[in-house]
């Protein structure tokens, strides 16, 4: 394919609905196969951010604000999840310092 | 252009993604994080949405990964971990297997409903508008109420987190 029906092609819709489904299925595979905690909180992250993008690309597709909309209200659900979460976080490591995700199943009641 | 845009954002975000997970320092893992938010930023960019695509580095990139490295520069887990121990055998197969039959299931769909993606095509009404103006205007309207929640939500998280890391003072002293 030549330089100029490269530069003719532009990502639709789909492009970023399926990166997005990448993103997400890198981030589900992540929150299951790491046992770190932080990382599993970073996995989180992934699978939000990819949410969000294709909350964006199909609210321009459709011309409609409220998927950007939206989309704040998941950043601010993301920072106030962080916070709690790695609240959590550091009071359990602190306890146990290195302690994986196996180990808070002594958590149990 | 917007092709190459997009190529080269869509690498930023799927190698970060796979630092992320494949990492086994956490420091790396979270610069990972970063080259992923900024390659959503780059989209964001591509996409028109320049409100979100400051908020999401200045909070995302911004906020939340300083706090994570924070976090693991307090707790001194800044260290490699041995990826290779694995106390389920299984668990590596099936979460990839899952992973790849969301991943796959969700492309399957888009891609047989990517006729109906095409065909509406409205481009926003925006009157000359910027983004900002009509994401201001959509949220402080139709979402005054919801945007006033999060202020509750977010002064209970930052109540919430300081009970919990805050050591008991009269535990401490009997």
């Amino acid at each position: 394919m030549s330089a100029a029906m490269l530069g003719a092609v532009t990502p639709t819709t789909t492009y970023y609905l399926i990166l997005s489904a990448l993103l997400f299925g890198i981030g589900a595979a992540g929150l299951m196969v790491r046992r770190n905690p932080l990382i599993m909180f970073m996995c989180i992250e992934l699978m939000l951010n990819a949410v969000n993008l294709s909350f964006v690309a199909l609210a321009v597709r459709f011309g409609n604000i409220d998927g950007q909309t939206a989309v704040f209200f998941v950043l601010v659900v993301a920072a106030a999840e962080v916070v709690v979460g790695l609240g959590l976080i550091i009071s359990v490591l602190k306890r146990r310092p290195g302690a994986t995700a196996d180990d808070l199943a002594e958590l149990r009641g | 252009m917007e092709l190459i845009v997009f190529v080269l954002a869509s690498l930023m975000v799927l190698a970060g993604a796979l630092g992320v997970v494949l990492r086994s320092n956490p420091v790396h893992a979270a610069l990972s994080l970063v080259l992923t938010l900024f390659g959503v930023a780059v989209h964001f960019v591509a996409l028109e949405a320049h409100f979100l695509a400051a908020v999401q580095v200045i909070v995302y990139a911004g906020a939340i990964v300083v706090l994570f490295l924070f976090v693991i520069m307090l707790l001194g887990v800044d260290k490699s971990e041995d990826l290779s121990i694995e106390p389920f055998p299984i668990q590596r197969p099936v979460a990839i297997v899952v992973g790849a039959a969301i991943t796959g299931l969700v492309v399957a769909a888009v891609v047989r409903a990517r006729d109906t993606i095409a065909e509406t095509d409205t481009p926003l009404a925006s009157d000359g508008d910027s983004n900002v103006q009509l994401l201001a205007r959509n949220l402080f309207s139709d979402h005054v109420f919801a945007f006033e929640f999060t202020s509750i939500l977010l002064i209970v998280a930052v109540a919430g987190t300081v009970v919990l890391t805050r050591k008991d003072k009269r535990k401490v002293e009997q």
